[in-house]
């Protein structure tokens, strides 16, 4: 039974960045931006926080110099999206190399260095009760944090009116406009939020999942992000299952492979995407009409005054 | 509820005044100095051809588009607008010509977005079922827009403008789109509308409605005003020519025309839609004989566009035998081959489908007439004849362009669709299908179009016309059949496709259910 505790522990905390960074982009996808740099903006978090909280001794201040960090990144991808209206989907791919390389200059310095991860909840009573009790009690912030956030994305999506006008935006931009709401500048808070969410999510592996920074350490996880928020269909309730199912996922391949199972390691690693397809062609088979998909996804809008 | 404004008696007061609005965009005026005074309990007609500025002027009265010079003054003030909110607050509403609705929203969620304030989403949807019950547009607020009829939708906008109880409501084209009988519904509210105050300002191309709805109409010519009158006292062809500014060509009524042998046959066509809210086809079957022109007329959207795949090759059916041409069966085939069988094809958006925007004329006169002819010779391009049939289609359909090859996108609407229709009628061909032939197309244009439809089907071909324009259809077409969901009705002759049965079918009637179907209504 220790094994199985065990495993659920590392999936959640495997599945947490993947949740963050989901998060993030479901809000920027659904006002209609598709931001394909998370990957690049998730990386540079990461060195930033490791680079933080190393200076500081802080994880907090290290968790924040994160969501600047990946804000900062956003912000270049806003300006030349929103601002320029180049075209979304080069943009994030330039945003995601760019990372990487910048991510590796900031964070050369800080390779070999350790620090010490966030700390574990430790209720007494609560978190000693057999089997649940570190699973439900025992974890780091982050986890709960990843959880709060997903709650109040999806209250404020659907509960909110600043939520229904960002669905609005990610419908349609022209009636938006044409109602005098500032799609441009509702895209670029939710373009904002979104680099927030990667930048914590890339911090969040330094900080609480391996106390030191390797280069290239987010491998590949920003595009297992992009590809859940398709996998969730760009709901917020379907978004935890997925992050969870992704998570354990990667979890199930390091310990399939330590069992000894004659599965291919890289058949592993490609399941969260072949799971995307998947719900893609299902989701395309079920439709009866509405759009699942944020109709404006992708387009750039420039307003004529 | 609504509480009804306050009923002023007529007074000279405007309600709103443009002095002198100018909206510059570069070199370009669209408005130039326009005065226009609005009053209230009027319905004030704006009329104009595509690019008079009628769009502009409308934009910048509801604060979306800022004025480059001269001022609008609401109730003898001056104002400036930030924004639409800010328009919406003093009391102006627009209902928008192309729907400014959300799709994968709900009604409720539509009306919400644009109401400003913090009514709360509840007492939204219910003050959203009274007022539609009051005004008689009926609207259930749980539906996803996507799932209603482009009538059900124009009622969203309007019940939209109406919930913010404006003193002043700007419709921009409503009819346009609506059967007969829904805009005869739409008239009853806006003669309500007008009893109880309110001044509307309405834009349309339809005149025979502006007559008989419109107390006052300014007519706006290339971004100037060039008269206000009362269209009672005017005639459809003088409000025409102040539109214009000459005369406008009549159609000449199609001469006898004998019909030959049946050229394009469809047996039983059934597709299902390739596209989100998308329409299948369902059993549709008729025969178009040489000399004939067919009139397919409908509300947009209820299958037409998938016809066009389907008859021009966009889309291919299984059964070769559900579309013949000239006697060969051809459904499996593809555009090009259809073309070599002497088939044309005119689809409905020429910017985009019927050209590529950024290539040159000559360019786009090839990409259609490369199956046939001489423009291409062992795989290279014949520049000089593609020029060859650039030049033959400005001469013989008056295109007017800036040089001798520009760019389509830089063509006017009018002129782009008149190329267009010429490119595919100067190939001489035995089955011409074209959809929407003049939309947006100002009348000059418009009436060479549709005489060129007339001379090709004299000289023995087959025309197929799809348009919403039932006037356009009564004018040219010798049967019309109307497509409602996906079906095509039994084609009415001419002389029995009186514009109410016409009505009734793009409603969903059928005709044998007709008498019932009046006296419910």
């Amino acid at each position: 039974m220790l094994l199985v505790e065990a495993i659920i522990l590392s999936v959640l905390a495997a599945s947490t960045p993947l949740l963050l960074a989901a998060t993030g982009e479901l809000v920027t996808e659904r006002a209609g931006v598709l931001n394909l740099g998370v990957e690049g903006m998730m990386i540079v978090g990461a060195a930033c926080g490791f680079a933080g909280a190393w200076m500081s001794g802080s994880i907090i201040i290290g968790a924040l110099c994160g969501i600047v960090a990946g804000m900062l990144m956003s912000v270049i991808f806003a300006f030349m999206t929103l601002g320029l209206a180049v075209n979304q989907v080069a943009t994030g791919l330039a945003l995601t190399i760019l990372g990487i390389g910048l991510s590796g200059l900031i964070g050369a310095r800080f390779v070999g260095e350790r620090i010490t991860t966030a700390p574990k909840l430790a209720i007494r009573g609560l978190t000693d009760i057999p089997l649940v009790g570190r699973i439900l009690f025992g974890e780091d912030a982050f986890v709960y944090l990843s959880l709060a956030l997903i709650v109040a994305v999806w209250w404020f999506l659907y509960r909110t009116r600043a939520g229904l006008v960002l669905r609005a935006c990610g419908d349609n931009h022209v009636s938006a406009h044409a109602l005098g709401y500032p799609v441009l500048r509702i895209r670029l808070l939710a373009v904002l939020f979104g680099g927030g969410c990667a930048g914590l999510a890339g911090a969040y592996l330094p900080l609480a999942y391996t106390p030191f920074f390797i280069p290239g350490m987010t491998a590949g996880r920003g595009w297992i992000a992009l590809a859940l928020v398709v996998f969730a269909s760009w709901r917020p309730g379907r978004l935890v299952i997925g992050a969870y199912l992704f998570g354990a996922v990667t979890i199930l391949q390091l310990h399939a492979q330590g069992a000894g199972v004659g599965i291919p390691s890289q058949f592993m690693s490609a399941l969260p995407y072949l799971a995307t397809v998947i719900v893609l062609v299902l989701l395309s088979r079920a439709r009866t009409g509405g759009s699942t998909a944020p109709a404006a996804l992708g387009t750039v809008f420039v307003p004529d005054r | 509820m609504l509480d009804p404004a306050p009923a002023t008696p007529q007074t000279s007061h405007p309600l709103l005044q443009t002095v002198g609005l100018t909206k510059r965009y570069g070199d370009f005026l669209a408005n130039d100095s326009i005065d226009i005074e609005i009053f209230p309990r009027e319905i004030h007609a704006l009329l104009g051809e595509n690019g008079a500025g009628k769009s502009t002027l409308v934009k910048t009265i509801y604060g979306l588009v800022q004025p480059s010079a001269g001022e609008l003054r609401w109730q003898g003030a001056p104002i400036k607008l930030s924004g639409p909110a800010e328009a919406r607050s003093l009391g102006i509403g627009m209902v928008f010509q192309h729907f400014s609705l959300f799709d994968n929203l709900t009604v409720a969620e539509n009306v919400a977005l644009g109401l400003d304030g913090k009514e709360p989403f509840k007492a939204i949807s219910a003050r959203l079922a009274d007022v539609a019950r009051d005004y008689g547009l009926p609207l259930d607020p749980s539906r996803e827009v996507w799932q209603l009829s482009v009538g059900e939708r124009q009622r969203i906008e309007i019940v939209r403008a109406l919930m913010q109880n404006p003193k002043f409501l700007i419709l921009d084209e409503p009819t346009a789109v609506l059967t007969p009988q829904e805009a005869d519904q739409l008239f009853v509210v806006l003669e309500r509308l007008k009893a109880e105050g309110r001044a509307i300002l309405y834009i349309s191309h339809k005149l025979d409605e502006v007559k008989r709805l419109c107390d006052t109409a300014t007519i706006l010519r290339g971004g100037k005003k060039v008269a206000t009158c009362n269209p009672k006292r005017e005639t459809a062809a003088s409000l025409a020519r102040m539109m214009v500014g000459t005369e406008i060509k009549e159609v000449k009524p199609p001469a006898e025309r004998r019909t030959t042998v049946p050229r394009l046959v469809v047996n039983d066509l059934n597709l299902a839609p390739s596209e989100l809210h998308g329409i299948s086809l369902r059993n549709i079957s008729f025969e178009l004989k040489g000399g004939e022109i067919l009139g397919i007329a409908g509300v947009a959207g209820n299958g037409q566009d998938e016809l066009f795949a389907a008859l021009s090759g966009e889309r291919l059916v299984k059964e070769p035998g559900t579309i013949i041409i000239d006697g060969l069966a051809c459904g499996h085939l593809s555009i090009t081959q259809r073309r070599k069988m002497g088939a044309a094809f005119v689809p409905e958006e020429r910017l985009g489908h019927g050209t590529a925007p950024r290539m040159r004329l000559s360019e786009n006169a090839l990409l259609t007439g490369h199956a046939a002819g001489d423009m291409v010779r062992h795989g290279f391009i014949n520049a000089a004849a593609t020029l060859r049939t650039v030049d033959l289609t400005t001469e013989t359909f008056d295109v007017r362009k800036a040089k001798r090859d520009p760019e389509a996108a830089s063509l006017s609407g009018g002129n782009l669709q008149k190329f267009v229709v010429g490119r595919e009628i100067l190939r001489g061909p035995a089955v011409l299908v074209v959809n929407q032939p003049t939309w947006g197309v100002d009348a000059g244009a418009a009436a060479i179009i549709r005489q060129a439809l007339i001379d090709l089907a004299s000289a023995g071909a087959a025309v197929l016309v799809t348009s919403q324009d039932l006037d356009e259809l009564i004018e040219i077409a010798d049967r019309i059949a109307v497509m409602f969901h996906g079906h095509l009705s039994e084609a009415l002759p001419r002389a029995d496709a009186t514009r109410e049965k016409l009505g009734l079918l793009m409603g969903g009637a059928t005709l044998e259910k007709e008498a019932a179907h009046a006296i419910g209504a």
